[in-house]
Order: structure tokens, then C-alpha cells, then sequence
């Protein structure tokens, strides 16, 4: 089949149209994304878990519903790739860790049946950081993903396998989850677009959590109209989700036209931006340089809280971590350590030989600021910094529709690059880690790539619930130009 | 006086009566298959979320009002870090620093003046499940039916000064749960749980000693009898010129004593912090007012009112407001009865000994109050005498009928016929002359074994009062 034809290039929206018009069917679209998967994926490593069988038959089942004239809804049809920590029926679950080894989900995370009750067939579950912590995919039980523009570099974590299979169109649309960036940084460095919701705008329910006052998930879309029709999807009030918001969910893909005049960007200060890679920010600069030809209005924003970011993040979410993962102990689901010959040696076994490096340092680390005596330096102290970022952002976004920045100080680097240094792995979260600590919603999208063909990211950063004005800032920015429609030079073979 | 002051400190866990669990839809309920009553969310699976049910806030309460507690408008749920295999997330969702409700307190009624027993704080948190083991299979199995079930624990402040002080402070505790309906607080079924800190410090001291804390007691009789073993094994280390270690101590009711807890399951950091999974309560002050008003008379009030209303004594008011459906029962059985006081000694102390012989509770009484109130309507008319009264009231437990049936069925009616009497008075006298002749010379005492032989003749149905009187008319003319 020629490319131009095959299913899986479209944009969710494309293809939604499509079938909905009857003029291709569920099943070749899940066909094409399975056929792609195949030929790419020994490379990529994207996809942990393909559920072929069950994806055939649930657009078998979507063809027959819309043959009979029946709506399965907006996504009908519309194949999607599940980072491995949304729950879903009757499959495994593993976050790629070796101690969630054999675990099937008796229930459906609330995203996973919104899509399905959409007509979203699901492909499968992507590659992932183990437990959410990481930048890279490297921490995976699964091996590294890679990223499809250079397959020596990572695709950036932690949901970096739904933005490699995404920008390797081996599916229409893909979710991951975003507790320090993990949805935009891989989306920065795989080329497409990515979305972090408002804190409550999306449920929890069913995610397995890494850290609950910062997780929300987020689609990756190939363009702007795919993010805001995916997000009108997912979002929602959830009564199984304390900390869901009640606010009701507009139909975002009406703020896919904007009026360039009645745009106001937020600059933060050079400052601010320190640090980042040259081409990184030649990139980012051109972007400024595009809303401004457009007509963009643009204040400068003072967000001098954020050199604290880092800092205060790796304290609260590996606090909240240490405690969300205590329940993988090895004696209700999961892998158990064999051969040991009482309660604590099972604890202590399981956890030892089920936790990768990286969760078992930040596990360590939040067990220690959460104990007596250092409760109020770390996490007290922790607490109050979050407040402040959290007010920076308040005034900040008081005076403009979005603040722009960069997803990430540098583009995809190498396998092994920063593996063995934390430090320097943390630090690429620079942009994206206060975010989560604000509660508030931003957007990475395509500006541009380097020298040496690698995406970058450029980031817009909205008010709690505003995510109309990044759906506006980023269609604008698409509308005037075209590196969202670049796609990475994978050949088939 | 004694040389050590007794000091007692109570934590209580009593189960909310709400339909579901606290963090999830379950329902409550009590026995039933292990794991029948779970979901993914009080498995702890992954993903999973709590929610919090707003009626155990609301029976939270409703308790917290009745124990005088101040109550939080704004409270949080914390995370309690440890890891136990009864935990489905090894850790425990609970309230920490900003628990649903403080600063109350529970009055024991004394004759002399009552004791006022304060409390540190009354809050909400998630039941664990439970270990079963099967030791001849040689593993443990966990039953997660009481996972996430609501409990309310109430902390007193170390105001009890004896074992009997504790005893006397879980009854009124349970009374007062049970009157305001948040609780069954029945100790065998689970819903109603004790730990006791117990220390000793020298008379006249103020400083606390080192104390040690009991745990596994299944009822209130064992808490005061674990409480008194640990007092005189405390004030024995004491004089010896031991020292009390600061330990968990399990209470073992075959042997009546307590024994060290296995010190490796103390030592623990729990590592509270805020629950991030649940958003604070913030409670509305027209609730609070709304529940508050709702409130059913409070023991101490209807007691005090039992001694007005029923012109009852301090003691027997007491034990009719024990507990509310006894206090119900009397009303119900007072509503048809003018003479309250032999109604009250009927129930308290007939009624009741019956109850505890066969652990019935008063609810399941086979005696209707109704027919209480009828039996005191026929002493009072003299239709029976008292004496009789009491094997009619054996006969109404055993068959259940309504003593005036009971009555008419056996003829057991008291023969107030005088000319009948004085035919027996004259046999008796006959027949025993030498009493006759002892009463007729001034010797009180032997009226009574004349009187006893009248009320043989007539198998107890003769009127006593009746029988005195023509007993004296006739010997002493
Ligand atoms: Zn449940």
C-alpha cells in the first residue's frame, strides 16, 4: 500500500472524519498501525504490550456499529497507544517494572473508558520510565525506547514510548501522564504535540500514581486540533477522583481560530532562560519572532521562583512516591521474590529485585524527608516553595493569555548520556517541573529542529482552566508554519 | 491512701454505622466469605482512588457532639506509614494534626458529684483488614472486609484513675454512641475496640510515670481486670526497685495477665503527611448546628429527668438510662403503669437478671413492657400478692402470655375473702396452739410463723396484709 494512503500517517481527526464518512474503516486504520508497528518497532521499543487481537476486534465491532448507523462517538474508530500505567480491563499493567510482573487490571482507569466509550480502539501499552520517574525511558524494565528521529537518542520520559510511537505514526494518537513533564519533554523531543491538563481537569482514577498532587494525563497529538479534541474527550469531573474538578469542559476545538491581536505572551526574563542549548534557543527565539510578526502582544513575566523547582519537586513527588508505592510488596499482585522464609524477607526481597535503580533511589530519598525530625526542613519547607511558584505563576499569567518557554533547555540527547548522573538527568525538567508545581496547564509543540535534524519543543503555559487560551497560542503558532508536519525519515525495512 | 496514684489513659475505636465504606462503595456489614465485600479501591489495587463518604463526617459528628468535642471546620486525612500484610496500600489513611474533632469530654454520673473524663480528640480513619492464619497449611491469608470500613477513635486524656474508672467510662461511652445511633459498639462483633495506657506515679506527684500500653481485650470486664493486673504488677516492678519499660503489653484472658508484645513492631516511624489523594473537610457551620439540633436526649439529661419524671433514685435512674433501649423499654412499660417505682425495680432487677442469664439483650426481651406495666397494675390492686407475682413473671418470660392471662388460667388470684381467711385462721390456731398462745402473750415474733402457715394452706394466695389483721383481732382480743 503507498504511503500516502496508509491510515496510520492521519491526524486523529483526519482519520475520525474519514471513517465517520465512510470512506475508510476502523479496522484498516487499526490494521495500518498494526503493520507499522511491526516493521518499526524491533527499532523503537515503543510498544510493551501490542494487543492485536482485542484491538481487531473492537474495530470489527465499531465497522458493524457505524454500518447500522449507530455513533460510536467522536474517536470512532480512531486508534490510540496507552502508556503502561493506565489501567484497562482485563490487561496487563507494569508501569515497566518487574514487580508489577503479571498484574491484569479487573477495572477500567476513567481515561480508558472515556476513550472507548469515544470508539477509540486501544493498540496497546507504550514504554515508559519505570513508575513515571525518569526523562529518558531509559528506567524501563522493558529496555529503552529510542527516539525515531535518531535512534541513538532517547525519546525523553517519562511517557517517551506514546511520543515515539506517535511520531513514528505507529498510532493515530497516543496518552501518557505529566507529573514533572513527562508528556512535554517527549513530546519536544519527538517532534509532536503534547498537553499537560490543569491539575483536576482529567481523573486520576486508574493511573497508577507516581506522585498524586502533581499526575495528570495528557494527549499527544500530530497537531493542535488533535490535542483539543482529545482533551474534550478525557477531561471531565470524575466522582471516583477526590481531587477532579467540577468545572465544566468546553469544546476546545473552538478556539482552534484565533485573532493574533488578541493575543498576549508572557516573556520571562533572559534570566530566566539561562542555560539553555544555543540551538535550543535559536529556536525559541525565531518562535517569539513568529507570534511577534503575527501581531502577538508580549509583557515580560518575572517567574524567579523556578530556580527553586527542581529542588522543591524532587522532594514532594518522591515524599508522595515513597508512599504510593509502598503497596507493591509482592504478596497481593505483582512479582514475589521467590524462595524467602518470612514476612519481612518477602517485603524486603520483592522490593529489592522488583525496583529498578531509579525508584529505589527516589523511594529512599522520600522516605527520608518524610521522616521525624526532618519532616519540616524537606517537606514543610518543600510545601511553602510550592506556594511560592505557585503565586509566581498566579501574577504572572494575570498580565498575558500564556507564558512561553522552552520544553526543555536541550534536545533528545544519547542513550547512556546522562543515565549515570541523576543530576544532570533532573535538570532537563527545568522548564516543565514547575508547572506541575503551579497545578497549572501548558502545551509543548513543534518550533523548529537543529543543526542536526532534532525536534524542539516550544512550550505555552496557561492559567488554571484556560486551557481554551493554549488550544488559541498554539493553533496560531501551527497556522504559521509547518514543523508539525515534518515527518522522521524511519525507513520501512 | 495508697502510695501510687493509678494513672489511665483510653484510646477507643468504635465502627460507624454508615451502609459503606469510608473510602468506597462496599457495604458494611459484619461475618459473610472473607473477600466478599471488596473492591479495587479498598484492595488498594493501583490506580485505584479514595473518595470520602460524607455520612460517616456526618455520624463523625453527630459522636464528636455528643462527647462535647469542638469540632474541626476544617480537618484533613493523613497517611499513617507501616508496612503489615492486613494493609492493602501499607499505609493507613487517618486524621493527624487537623482530626475531625478535639477538646471534649464524657461525665461519669456519681452520686458524690460525677467525674469528668476529658478527651484529647475524636477523628476519623479506615479500619485495616485481617489476618487469617491456617497454621496446620502452614500460610496466612488476608481478609479485606473490614478494609477501609469508617472508625471513629476516641482518645481520652490520662484522666482515669482506676480500672474501675475505665470500666465505668466505656459504659457511659458506649451508651452515649449508642443513644446518639452512630455506633452498635458491640465489642464482640468488632465495632466497638479498646487500648488502655496505663501508669503509676507516687502519690502527690504530678509528673507521669512510665507507662505501658495494653491491647487485645475483648470486652469490658477484661479491661478492668487487665488494667488491675498491670497496676499491681507496675506497683510490684516499683517496689522491688524496678523500673516500668515503656512497652506494648497483650492482655491474655485465660490467665488473666499481660505479657510483652514482641518489641520488634514498635520501633516505627510512620511518616505522616498529608493525604494527597483526598481534598481537606471543610465543614459547613449550619450543618453542624442542623446535626447538632437533631441530637436525641443525652443520657445524663434523661436520667436527671428519670428522678424528676418518675421520681426515681440517682441509682436506679442510672441504670435505666444505661443504656437506650432500656430507657425506652421503662418508658414504653411507664406510659401504662402509675407506680414507677416497683416498675423500675421489676425491670432492674427481675427483668434484667433474667436478660443476663440467657444474654438476651433487652431489645430481644420475650417479656413486652406492656406486660411488665399490667404485673405491677395487679400487685397494686391486690389481685396478686408480690410473692405470687414472681412465679407469674417466671411463667410470662417462659410462655410468654400477659400475666392477667397467666393469673386466670392458674387461679392463682390472692383470696382477700375475709370469712375464707378466718376459716384458715382458725385451723392454724387449732392446730398450733403454742404459737397462738406465745403471739396472744406479747411475742411479736410469732405472728410471722403463723401468718407463713395461713399462706401454705392457701398455696400463697392469700392476701398477707389481710391475714395480719385478723390474725391480731383475733388473739389479741
Ligand atoms: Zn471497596
Amino acid at each position: 500500500m503507498p504511503a500516502f494512503q496508509a491510515l496510520n500517517r492521519l491526524s486523529a481527526h483526519e482519520l475520525a472524519a474519514r471513517i465517520a464518512a465512510g470512506r475508510a474503516t476502523a479496522t484498516a486504520a487499526v490494521r495500518d498501525c498494526l503493520e507499522r508497528i511491526e516493521k518499526t518497532d524491533r527499532r523503537l521499543n515503543a510498544f510493551v504490550r501490542v494487543d492485536r487481537e482485542e484491538a481487531l476486534e473492537e474495530a470489527g465491532r465499531i465497522d458493524r456499529e457505524l454500518a447500522a448507523g449507530r455513533n460510536p462517538g467522536p474517536l470512532a474508530g480512531v486508534p490510540v497507544a496507552l502508556k503502561d500505567l493506565f489501567c484497562v480491563k482485563g490487561r496487563e499493567v507494569t508501569c515497566c517494572s518487574r514487580i508489577l510482573e503479571g498484574f491484569i487490571s479487573p477495572y477500567d482507569a476513567t481515561v480508558a473508558r472515556k476513550l472507548k466509550d469515544a470508539g477509540a480502539v486501544i493498540l496497546g501499552s507504550t514504554n515508559m520510565d519505570e513508575f513515571a520517574m525518569g526523562s529518558s525511558t531509559e528506567n524501563s524494565a522493558r529496555g529503552p525506547a529510542r527516539n525515531p528521529w535518531d535512534l541513538e537518542r532517547v525519546p525523553g520520559g517519562s511517557s517517551g514510548g506514546s511520543a515515539a510511537a506517535l511520531a513514528a505514526d505507529q498510532t493515530v494518537a497516543a496518552f501518557g501522564t505529566d507529573t514533572g513533564g513527562s508528556v512535554r519533554q517527549p513530546a519536544a523531543f519527538c517532534g509532536v504535540a503534547g498537553l499537560k491538563p490543569t491539575y483536576g481537569r482529567v481523573s486520576r482514577y486508574g493511573l497508577v500514581a507516581y506522585a498524586s498532587s502533581l499526575d495528570q494525563a495528557g494527549p499527544f497529538g500530530k497537531d493542535v486540533e488533535d490535542l483539543a479534541l482529545l482533551l474534550e474527550v478525557i477531561a471531565g469531573h470524575d466522582p471516583r477522583d477526590a481531587t477532579s474538578a467540577p468545572e465544566p469542559v468546553p469544546r476546545y476545538r473552538d478556539f482552534l481560530q484565533a485573532d493574533p491581536a488578541s493575543l498576549t505572551l508572557g516573556l520571562p526574563s533572559r534570566d530566566t532562560l539561562k542555560g539553555m542549548d544555543r540551538e535550543v534557543a535559536a529556536a525559541f527565539r525565531a518562535a517569539v519572532d513568529t507570534y511577534a510578526a503575527l501581531g502577538a502582544k508580549f509583557v515580560e513575566v518575572e517567574l524567579s521562583s523556578l530556580e527553586y523547582a527542581v529542588a522543591c519537586y524532587y522532594i514532594v513527588s518522591t515524599a508522595e512516591a515513597s508512599s504510593n508505592l509502598a503497596r507493591f510488596d509482592g504478596i497481593r499482585y505483582g512479582r514475589r521474590a521467590p524462595g524467602v522464609a518470612d514476612l519481612l524477607e518477602l517485603f524486603e526481597k520483592s522490593r529489592a529485585e522488583g525496583f529498578g535503580e531509579e525508584v529505589k533511589r527516589r523511594v529512599l530519598l522520600g522516605t527520608y524527608v518524610l521522616s521525624a525530625g526532618y519532616y519540616e526542613a524537606y517537606y514543610g519547607r518543600a510545601l511553602r516553595i510550592r506556594r511560592l511558584i505557585k503565586n509566581d505563576f498566579d501574577s504572572a499569567l494575570a498580565g498575558c493569555d500564556c507564558v512561553i518557554l522552552p520544553t526543555a533547555p536541550i534536545p533528545a540527547f544519547r542513550l547512556g548520556e546522562k543515565i549515570d548522573d541523576p543530576l544532570q538527568m533532573y535538570l532537563t525538567d527545568l522548564f516543565t517541573i514547575s508547572i506541575n508545581l503551579a497545578g497549572v496547564p501548558a502545551v509543548s509543540i513543534n518550533c523548529g529542529f537543529t543543526g542536526g535534524g532534532l525536534p524542539v519543543g516550544l512550550q505555552l503555559v496557561a492559567a488554571p482552566f484556560r486551557e481554551d487560551n493554549l488550544i488559541r497560542a498554539a493553533a496560531l503558532f501551527e497556522g504559521a508554519t509547518a514543523h508539525h508536519l515534518k515527518k522522521p525519515a524511519l525507513d520501512d525495512r | 491512701m495508697s502510695e501510687f496514684e493509678t494513672v489511665i489513659g483510653l484510646e477507643v475505636h468504635v465502627q460507624l454505622k454508615t451502609r459503606s465504606k469510608l473510602f468506597c462503595d462496599c457495604p458494611v456489614d459484619w461475618g459473610g466469605e472473607p473477600n466478599s465485600r471488596v473492591c479495587p479501591v479498598c484492595l488498594g489495587l493501583p490506580g485505584t482512588l479514595p473518595v470520602l463518604n460524607r455520612k460517616s463526617v456526618e455520624l463523625g459528628v453527630r459522636a464528636a457532639l455528643a462527647l462535647n468535642c469542638r469540632i474541626a471546620p476544617f480537618s484533613q486525612f493523613h497517611r499513617k506509614n507501616y508496612f503489615y500484610p492486613d494493609m492493602a496500600k501499607n499505609y493507613q489513611v487517618s486524621q493527624y494534626d487537623l482530626p475531625l474533632s478535639a477538646d471534649g469530654f464524657v461525665e461519669i454520673p456519681r452520686e458524690e458529684g460525677s467525674l469528668r473524663v476529658g478527651l484529647a480528640r475524636a477523628h476519623l480513619e479506615e479500619d485495616t483488614g485481617k489476618l487469617v492464619h491456617f497454621a496446620a497449611e502452614g500460610f496466612s491469608g488476608v481478609d479485606f472486609n473490614r478494609s477501609g470500613v469508617p472508625l471513629l477513635e476516641i482518645v481520652t486524656r490520662p484522666d482515669l484513675r482506676s480500672p474501675e474508672d475505665a470500666y465505668d467510662y466505656l459504659k457511659v461511652l458506649r451508651n452515649l454512641l449508642r443513644t446518639v445511633e452512630v455506633s452498635d459498639c458491640d465489642m464482640e462483633k468488632g465495632s466497638f475496640r479498646c487500648d488502655a495506657n496505663v501508669s503509676l506515679r507516687l502519690s502527690g506527684s504530678e509528673k507521669l510515670g512510665v507507662k505501658t500500653e495494653v491491647k487485645n481485650m475483648n470486652s469490658f470486664r477484661a479491661v478492668e481486670r487487665a488494667l488491675s493486673y498491670e497496676v499491681s504488677r507496675q506497683a510490684e516492678l516499683i517496689r522491688s526497685g524496678g523500673a516500668v519499660v515503656q512497652e506494648t503489653r497483650l492482655y491474655d484472658a485465660a490467665s488473666q495477665k499481660t505479657f510483652p508484645m514482641r518489641s520488634k513492631e514498635e520501633a516505627h516511624d510512620y511518616r505522616y503527611f498529608p493525604d494527597p489523594d483526598l481534598v481537606p473537610t471543610e465543614l459547613d457551620r449550619v450543618w453542624i448546628e442542623e446535626i447538632s439540633a437533631a441530637l436525641p436526649e443525652l443520657p445524663s439529661a434523661k436520667a436527671g429527668r428519670f428522678q424528676r419524671d418518675y421520681e426515681l433514685g440517682f441509682y436506679d435512674a442510672g441504670v435505666l438510662t444505661s443504656d437506650p433501649a432500656l430507657a425506652e423499654y421503662f418508658e414504653t412499660a411507664a406510659r401504662a403503669c402509675a407506680n414507677f417505682k416497683t416498675l423500675s425495680n421489676w425491670i432492674t432487677v427481675e427483668l434484667m437478671a433474667r436478660l443476663k442469664e440467657s444474654d438476651t439483650p433487652i431489645e430481644s426481651s420475650p417479656v413486652p413492657p406492656e406486660h411488665v406495666s399490667e404485673l405491677v397494675g395487679l400487685i397494686d390492686r391486690g389481685v396478686i400478692s408480690g410473692k405470687i407475682a414472681k412465679s407469674v413473671f417466671a411463667l410470662m418470660c417462659d410462655e410468654r402470655k400477659p400475666p392477667s392471662e397467666i393469673v386466670r388460667e392458674r387461679g392463682l388470684v390472692q383470696i382477700s375473702d375475709e370469712s375464707e381467711l378466718e376459716k384458715v385462721v382458725e385451723k392454724v390456731i387449732g392446730e398450733h396452739p403454742g404459737p397462738a398462745e406465745d403471739f396472744a402473750s406479747g411475742k411479736e415474733k410469732a405472728l410471722g410463723f403463723l401468718v407463713g402457715r395461713v399462706m401454705k394452706e392457701t398455696r400463697g394466695q392469700a392476701n398477707p396484709r389481710l391475714v395480719n389483721e385478723i390474725i391480731r383481732r383475733r388473739l389479741s382480743g
